[in-house]
């Protein structure tokens, strides 16, 4: 997975976090992931569909998703477990929607899909061509993880404009 | 959070009534929480397209907020079938994903304007002032009471 892909994701991160929170993000750990995913605590995934497919899955243990849900709410704690899941599935959405935004700038066309709760303890083993990035996000609430498996399914800008002047 | 002077309606000074949707009831809390400081008044909420019709109809709002991406039907699309109905609406989609092709099929299609998530409240607060036009009033505290 290129860098290209996942640079738009750390910034859109890093400009929802920081607002949502009011106070900056720094990033932790980079690691590949090729078992199958383990979810860590409160997760949600967001499929992408067009030039390039995948998801991203965002997730947080539960104590920071409290944290956070509270900051987003405006500093009010959370009502019910059901809004501090809503609030980590509207993050991810706002974190992918950004993101996408910025990739579609550089010629990409998705389909972004509405964020679902992941449930499941495990997902799907990366494969070859879905290898997935974790990034570790680290807040003054506490670290949040992105996972990200996305793979190209066109050629990119740059080989299409070496094919067309081949 | 940051409070704004009041926006009001100019006919009847009566506060501006808002129709928020958004699949997600975070996303809806937290639009309603803004309007809110901008003096406004949530009329009615929905959670996808379809609804967002339904309410439409049922609450006649002066603004509606609309997120793109829902479940059964898209914001675009309700905007298009709201419009159609009611060219008078105003709707301003709300979405995180704002890029330029999103953004003109929205207009394209009746929106009145764009905002990309996350929510800037000052952001929004121009925009309602600029989609209201001569229709909304900006209402200092001092001169609430008036």
């Amino acid at each position: 997975m290129k860098m290209e892909l996942i640079q738009p994701f750390i910034n859109a991160a890093d400009a929802v976090l920081a607002q949502g929170l009011q106070s900056p993000m720094s990033i932790g750990n980079l690691s590949m992931e090729q078992e199958a995913y383990r979810r860590k605590g409160v997760a949600a995934l967001v499929a992408i569909t067009g030039d390039i497919e995948g998801r991203i899955v965002f997730d947080l243990d539960p104590e920071t998703a409290v944290r956070v849900a509270g900051h987003f709410a405006g500093g009010e704690l959370p009502e019910s477990d059901e809004l501090v899941r809503e609030t980590v599935c509207e993050l991810a959405n706002q974190v992918t929607g950004n993101a996408v935004t910025a990739l579609n700038d550089q010629g990409f066309h998705f389909r972004v899909h509405p964020p679902v709760l992941h449930t499941s303890d495990h997902g799907p083993t990366s494969s070859e061509d879905t290898e997935a990035l974790v990034i570790c996000c680290e807040t003054a609430s506490g670290s949040l993880f992105m996972n990200i498996a996305l793979r190209y399914n066109v050629e990119l800008p740059g080989e299409r404009a070496a094919a067309a002047g081949e | 959070m940051e409070q704004f002077a009041s926006l009001k309606r100019s006919k009847d000074g009566q506060p501006v009534r808002y129709l928020v949707v958004d699949d997600s009831v975070f996303a809806r809390k937290n639009l309603a929480r803004i309007v809110e400081t901008f003096g406004g008044q949530v009329a009615g909420e929905a959670g996808d397209g379809m609804t967002a019709i339904t309410e439409y109809d049922r609450t006649n709002p002066d603004i509606v907020l609309m997120d793109i991406t829902m479940p059964q039907m898209e914001g675009i699309e309700a905007a298009e079938k709201i419009v159609a109905q009611h060219p008078e609406a105003r709707i301003v989609m709300v979405s995180s994903v704002g890029y330029q092709e999103n953004i003109v099929a929205a207009l394209q299609r009746g929106a009145r304007h764009f905002v990309q998530k996350p929510v800037k409240p000052e952001v929004l607060y121009e925009v309602i002032k600029y989609v209201l036009g001569e229709d909304g009033a900006v209402v200092s505290a001092a001169g609430a009471g008036a």
